[in-house]
């Protein structure tokens, strides 16, 4: 079984981002960029398949501008066997990538696609979705485990009472969501194979995709501050505010 | 043109997150109807019927919608959406888990987790975990939005009398199926509609510790239960309990966070609260730029004490 896993190039987790003074967007000159961290339990799930024997090949796919490559050596070096970045500098929407990675599906005929729920930077929570609807083939959204036997995938989900567990023909779309593993450390001997390994570049025109945006940015603002509160001395004190002052117990 | 929104139900009964996600349809659109796609789904169609300022409530009943699928809950809404300009649905794990489906069928941009509409074209949604808020148009003939439901007051349950049409199931392909569920027991208010919550994080250590010190003091304030990430992480408590950009957005009148630093990730799940109290033993933790009471203290020592005073 051969599976596709997308990954996203996005400001660290770590980093607080800035908005922009001329309100166009958020500053990310010279922050620190990293694998979106739900890309990265994709990644992992999708070694981990291998690893077992379920999974025989591990292709990558980037979509974004030349620097995606380093994204691409970071799963190539986690045990993607392989690849593949749509390279474009224009602005991605996620039903833009949904098609660029269902041209690459159809041309790769991936049985299992495993995408992060996420990303930390637009948080749309859309891609996989789509994907799973332009493929016309069954979704298991934000996974908490994922089982594959006789041509079937037994997704676990995150749901919001607890936990589901669904049964979905394969091929299909799994997104993952934070307890599903936890991605290994990339070790220096992994890297350096990684370099070796193939990365095809492809632009959104090789693969018949119009991406350009249906959303309009107007603007991007800071969000309301919270007034500074205070500090209290003591228990007694807290609840004394609390009863008379937010008046909310 | 009207906008539809899909109900968030169990079949038995309308979740409150539907309640806001029509709030947000009516700024869309003076003319809201309402679907309600299930199994033996008569009470929840009817609840849907009572809510003020719905025209109309779709329902749908066949057995593969019992469990809200993605697969054929998004074809019954394909099958109705050329008929609106605006379909949303709450941004809970059903709504995320359905539109995206339904917009790129339709071939149009999705607008998640939308907390304001500016017009009928123009939202406002946050990005980057809340810390920059984004004013987006879409020039596509149906807008498809999830609802933040802390950005919009419910409308009320009670009030109105929609008239009820049945409809025809559309057909789905029958590639997923329902296995199972495992939801966990409370008595405790839900998460997402509590009016007060306390969450305990990393500093409580352990799970019993959570259950000895965070489910009293819930108690003793009928708040709902809970956590940041580091704390479901940990296996304190189960995932459900996550409070944060990937977990839940809340917005109670009283947030208590209890061993909580506060990382960026959990203020974009709980910072719209109307009240916040930290209770942490670091006076450098992040969580109190956001508290409007803090008590630096050893929350094993003074939690104990704010439970028995509120006796």
């Amino acid at each position: 079984m051969k599976i596709l896993v997308a990954v996203k190039r996005v400001v660290d987790y770590n980093v607080k981002v800035r908005v922009k003074s001329d309100n166009s967007g958020v500053d990310i000159a010279n922050v620190k960029m990293s694998m979106n961290p739900f890309d990265e339990i994709a990644v992992e799930e999708a070694v981990r398949l291998k690893e077992a024997g379920v999974a025989t090949e591990i292709v990558v796919v980037s979509a974004g501008p030349t620097q995606c490559q380093e994204t691409l050596r970071t799963a190539l070096a986690i045990g993607a066997d392989r690849a593949i970045l749509v390279e474009t500098e224009s602005e991605l929407q996620p039903l833009a990538v949904a098609k660029l990675l269902k041209a690459l599906v159809d041309k790769e005929q991936a049985q299992m696609m495993i995408l992060g729920k996420q990303a930390i930077d637009d948080d749309s929570n859309q891609t996989g979705q789509m994907l799973a609807s332009l493929l016309d083939i069954p979704q298991g959204t934000f996974a908490s485990q994922v089982v594959v036997t006789d041509g079937k995938a037994s997704v676990t989900r995150e749901v919001d009472g607890g936990l589901e567990t669904l049964a979905l023909t394969l091929p299909a779309v799994i997104t993952t969501d934070l307890r599903l593993n936890e991605p290994r450390y990339v070790t220096l001997p992994n890297i350096m194979k990684a370099k070796k390994k193939v990365i095809d570049i492809v632009k959104p025109e090789d693969l018949g995709v119009d991406i350009s945006p249906r959303l309009k940015t107007i603007k991007v603002e800071e969000p309301p501050k919270r007034s500074a509160g205070v500090m209290v001395a003591d228990v007694a004190a807290l609840i004394e505010k609390l009863k008379n002052e937010a008046k909310v117990i | 043109m009207a906008a539809l929104v899909i109900a968030e139900h169990d079949n038995l009964s309308l979740k409150a997150a539907t309640l806001n996600a029509v709030a947000a349809a009516l700024q869309c659109s003076p003319e809201v109807d309402i679907l309600v796609a299930g199994n033996q789904s008569d009470a929840a169609a009817q609840a849907a019927a009572q809510i003020a300022g719905v025209s109309k409530v779709i329902q749908i009943d066949a057995p593969n919608l019992a469990d809200q699928l993605a697969e054929p809950l998004a074809a019954q809404i394909l099958a109705l959406a050329s008929s609106y300009t605006h379909v949303l649905a709450p941004a809970t794990a059903n709504g995320k888990n359905v539109l995206p489906r339904v917009a790129a069928k339709l071939d149009v941009a999705q607008l998640s987790d939308v907390t304001k509409i500016v017009s009928p074209d123009t939202f406002e949604r946050p990005i980057y975990a809340g810390n920059a808020i984004a004013t987006v148009q879409s020039s596509d003939p149906i807008k498809i939005i999830t609802v933040r439901t802390t950005g919009f007051d419910p409308v009320s349950a009670a009030g109105g009398s929609a008239a009820i049409e049945k409809h025809a199931v559309a057909a789905d392909a029958g590639k997923s199926a329902f296995v199972g569920r495992e939801l966990t027991k409370s008595d405790r208010p839900e998460l997402t509609a509590a009016k007060i919550i306390v969450s305990g994080g990393r500093g409580l250590g352990s799970g019993e510790k959570y259950q000895e010190l965070i489910a009293p003091l819930a108690d003793k304030l009928g708040a709902a239960l809970g956590a940041s990430r580091a704390a479901v992480d940990a296996g304190y408590v189960p995932n459900d309990y996550q409070v944060g950009q990937t977990g839940k957005i809340v917005a109670p009148q009283l947030y208590v966070a209890v061993g909580i630093s506060g990382a960026i990730q959990h203020l974009a799940g709980m910072k719209d609260s109307k009240v916040i109290v930290a209770i942490n033993k670091d006076p450098e933790a992040p969580i109190f730029s956001v508290a409007d009471y803090g008590l630096v203290a050893d929350l094993f020592t003074a939690v104990p004490e704010l439970t028995k005073a509120l006796g």
